[in-house]
């Protein structure tokens, strides 16, 4: 039996399948569907939306839930989640069922770390779920879609690291898609308390690579003072997708937070970050890198807030355009009255590698406090004629000599990460779409 | 600076909001219908065809939402009931200059303004007494074949011309206040260069416009035909006695193939105005369109002047200064449309933003695609001198096409407490080096502008600054 994703008959469902969860949970549930359907679609009109293509959002004719020849590919997509071999953990989910946990090790446990898939946390760590569980604001324009995954969401991570524990290898999460028209809402919740040390990576893709998702992920970081958190997500859904996600950061005094996004996937795909500095001291790095192949539109959408001085943020967003392809950067730094002596930047480079390519910028700063250094920069260009002509002189073939300068454009970001196979990872997924 | 040792001056811009009472030949009375057209229209004694313009733009004005989806809430303030869309007649008003209030007569002298432009300033003389001045710069256009007349004037006596271009780069439907103007407009300059004309003197509106032309609807067109060049300049660094409280003027700029236009506003009306303008040039092959915009008064200011590329090789410069005091909202930018190979834009702003005013930039840069080499480079500098001033940047950029390029940089900086210190103790007060800081700041910029205006400016600025540390 299939229905519509936004039909009743969905919602009541999944909420049969939910039933022995917390009651706190279940009322969650049902008042973050309520809001969904209050909740207007997004307007030509609003600010949030401007340039996107508002037409392509449309939620009709997806499912969610399992279906037969999905479960029968989970071995299949086991196989195919093996991206980082040296991992303190892992979570697999297919069309949001949990096909594989791996544990982490006896030591860390015995730490206090937690890491469990979402639907078992809840259970079990209510008060740390209660108070994290999509506590964030959304304030970039996708109130609606945020709250369609707080009424479906269960497939998702949970990781809780206590006070001064360091995890020196990542955390691995892989989500799947299979199958034409299935809807998935991975979720993803990290709490580092004080002087904790983590990283964890998302990967999501799609089975099929032209294969037609609707996906809503949200992820959630909570970086206690002192803590170090990485968080790296490589999104690779189906050609035919309509992707959001949705990334907020809360980092608290001296904590030092890093997140990458990686986009190649999707036909419309909209990240939403949001990265909020709330204790002196703090410093965040929010980094993201797209290939736009074919007519593929990547949608971003940014803030940087700063409540409290003496913080840092830096944003640094690349697009590498090809064909016919869109990309929309918007970003806002808004730097309150109190958070005197903050350094905020934001910059977005977009390399055109067709003249059909598109690329929007809205790069925004509203500050509020006077003693700061804020600045912003965008930038679209070509590759530049006097690189190839120096690579060309030395008897580079023109085709390697630009391959080597758009994969030059991204190692500035991918050349620093510390785990090399991830980046290697990354590189790999990147360089696929030049094939 | 001559003017540093004069004592504290309180020069906000509210000192201008002296009334005078006010008697008119013509009054269209209050608020806007159909009937305050049909009656503009008559005493105007328009062509139909301007009648039938006027009714359309009214529709349309109506039909159009405030844009407060993406602009200030503090539009919502504006009551259209509440104003007067057309005022004639009166030249010879009868206040005297005895009436002025002193502190104006006192800020003129620091400024350094003519004795004879004062007059006119204060709104004592509707007409500014210069006649000769004016007559001269007519003189010497109209031996060129340069057309500097009213746009009244030159809707009545040049239709083939006016009629051609009017409305054409900045549509009825751009924007509520367009729209606005495009019903009830009255006043402004219209300009037209014969080819090959390099026009060597300024010219200047207040050399020619009286009361009734200084008001709230203008509307200017300028065309310069291939291969001319012409400035023109309008406005001046004085505060200006004003009652009308929303200015919404319209000005189009076309430049053919070659031709120059370059366009300087310094806008400083007291600070219960709504600014809200709409000036848009369009530049053909090889023709080149430079607005200087330098923005100091008014409660809020909307204006984001604008270069339409529509030619091979064609130019685009906006070079904007906005200094927001207290209860001001500057929210000015600039809008670049690339239209065709090769064409260049270059932004610069820099804004200012002192006690509780807040300066904002709104730009937009588009390169469609099939375009190739096109360049833009957009640089947004704001200053913020006291803890509560604020200042936003909202640029939208859209790249396609083929060796297009883009560079947008912004930054937000307030004056190093190490320069204050280096001044102070070299003898200078707060204030001074504060000024000295904010006038190094534009200065750059400043350079660009007519050194009249250059000076008149830095002089400004330092009032401005007076009162604003400590």
């Amino acid at each position: 039996m299939k229905h519509e994703l936004t039909s009743r008959e969905t919602f009541d469902a999944y909420l049969a399948s939910q039933k022995d969860m917390p009651r706190w949970w279940l009322d969650l549930k049902r008042e973050s569907w309520d809001r969904f359907h209050d909740l207007p679609m997004p307007h030509r009109k609003d600010e949030n939306w401007r340039f996107a293509n508002i037409n392509g959002v449309d939620l009709g004719g997806f499912h969610f839930g399992q279906n037969p020849e999905g479960e029968a590919a989970e071995k299949d997509l086991l196989e195919r989640s093996e991206q980082v071999h040296q991992r303190a953990g892992r979570l697999v989910f297919a069309n949001d069922r949990l096909v594989h946990h791996e544990a982490v090790s006896q030591k860390l446990s015995d730490q206090g770390v937690i890491w469990l898939p979402l639907e078992q946390a809840v259970r079990k760590h209510e008060d740390l779920l209660r108070k994290h569980f999509m506590a964030q604001p959304i304030k970039l324009g996708s109130e609606k879609f945020s709250a369609l995954h707080g009424a479906l969401c269960s497939a998702g991570s949970f990781l809780y690291v206590p006070r001064g524990v360091e995890i020196d290898l990542p955390l691995v999460a892989c989500h799947w898609t299979n199958g034409p028209n299935s809807a998935v809402f991975p979720h993803t919740l990290v709490i580092a308390e004080d002087l904790a040390r983590v990283t964890l990576v998302d990967f999501f893709a799609s089975h099929q690579r032209h294969a037609r998702n609707y996906v809503c992920g949200v992820n959630d970081l909570y970086a206690g003072p002192g803590s170090r958190v990485t968080y790296i997500s490589a999104q690779n859904w189906g050609h035919d997708s309509l992707a959001f996600h949705l990334n907020s950061t809360q980092a608290f005094r001296e904590a030092y937070v890093t997140s990458l996004n990686v986009n190649v996937g999707g036909r419309q795909a909209r990240t939403e970050s949001h990265s909020q500095v709330l204790g002196e001291g703090a410093h965040t790095e929010m980094q993201s890198l797209t290939v736009a192949t074919g007519s593929q539109e990547f949608d971003q959408r940014t803030l940087q807030t700063h409540f409290k001085g003496h913080s840092v943020s830096d944003l640094l967003y690349k697009n590498a355009l090809l064909d016919d392809a869109r990309t929309i950067f918007s970003g806002l730094i808004k730097v309150e009255e109190e958070a005197q002596q903050t350094d905020a930047y934001q910059t977005n480079r977009n390399l055109l590698l067709s003249p059909t390519a598109e690329a929007n910028a809205l790069p925004g700063l509203e500050i509020l406090a006077n003693d700061v250094k804020c600045s912003h920069g965008a930038t679209s260009g070509q590759i530049d004629d006097a690189q190839l002509y120096y690579m060309l002189a030395r008897g580079i073939p023109e085709s390697v000599a630009k391959q080597l300068l758009v994969f030059g454009f991204f190692e500035d970001i991918l050349g620093k990460l510390e785990n090399e196979e991830i980046a290697e990872n990354l590189r790999s997924l990147i360089r696929a779409q030049f094939d | 600076m001559a003017t540093t040792d004069t004592p504290d001056l309180d020069i906000k811009t509210d000192i201008g909001n002296f009334v005078y009472p006010e008697k008119h030949k013509y009054d269209a009375g209050k608020g806007l219908s159909e009937s305050t057209i049909n009656y503009m229209c008559d005493v105007k004694e328009e062509p139909d065809w301007i009648r039938d313009f006027r009714m359309k733009a009214l529709k349309t004005f109506r039909d159009k939402p405030m844009p407060t989806n993406w602009a200030s809430k503090d539009l919502n303030a504006i009551n259209f009931d509440e104003i007067r869309y057309y005022l004639a007649g009166d030249q010879k008003p009868s206040r005297s200059w005895d009436d002025v209030p002193d502190d104006v007569k006192q800020t003129f002298e620091r400024l350094g303004i003519p004795e004879s432009e004062r007059k006119f300033l204060a709104g004592v003389e509707a007409q500014f007494d210069s006649e000769a001045a004016y007559s001269n710069i007519k003189e010497i256009a109209a031996k060129q074949g340069v057309i500097f007349v009213g746009s009244t004037e030159g809707l009545k006596e040049h239709p083939e011309i006016f009629r051609k271009w009017f409305g054409k780069v900045i549509p009825t439907g751009d924007n509520k206040f367009s729209a606005l103007n495009s019903a009830v407009f009255s006043g402004g300059s219209f300009i037209y260069v014969p080819p090959g004309v390099k026009v060597s003197h300024p010219l200047q509106a207040y050399f020619r416009i009286n009361a009734q032309n200084f008001g709230q609807f203008e509307r200017t067109l300028i065309i310069a035909d291939e291969g001319s060049e012409v400035t023109y300049m309008e406005g001046c660094t004085a505060p200006k006695f004003d009652t009308a409280t929303l200015h919404s003027a319209v000005v189009e700029l076309v430049a053919l193939k070659g031709a120059k236009i370059q366009y300087i506003t310094v806008q400083n009306w007291s600070d219960n105005v709504f600014n809200l303008v709409t000036k848009r040039g369009m530049a053909h092959e090889d023709a080149e369109i430079r607005w200087i915009d330098c923005n100091i008064g008014s409660r809020l200011t909307m204006k984001y002047p604008g270069v339409i590329l529509k030619g091979r090789r064609a130019r685009g410069e906006v070079l904007s200064i906005a200094l927001a005091n207290d209860g001001q909202h500057q929210d000015t930018g600039a809008k670049m449309v690339h239209a065709a190979d090769e064409t260049s834009s270059n932004i610069i702003s820099k804004s200012i933003s002192v006690g509780h005013g807040r300066a904002t930039y709104r730009g937009l840069v588009t390169m469609p695609k099939h375009l190739k080499g096109c360049k833009n480079n957009t640089e947004c500098d704001a200053l913020l001198i006291n803890t509560n001033s604020r200042t936003d940047t909202y640029p939208a950029i859209t790249t396609r096409g083929d060796h297009n390029s883009v560079q947008h940089e912004a930054s937000v900086s307030k004056v190093s407490a190490e320069q204050i210190f280096y001044m102070q103790q070299r003898g200078m007060t707060e204030g001074q080096a504060m000024s000295l800081a904010v006038n190094g700041f534009i200065n750059d910029l400043a350079q660009h502008f007519p050194m009249e205006y250059s000076v008149e400016l830095k002089r400004l600025i330092d009032l401005e600054m007076e009162g604003s540390v400590g």
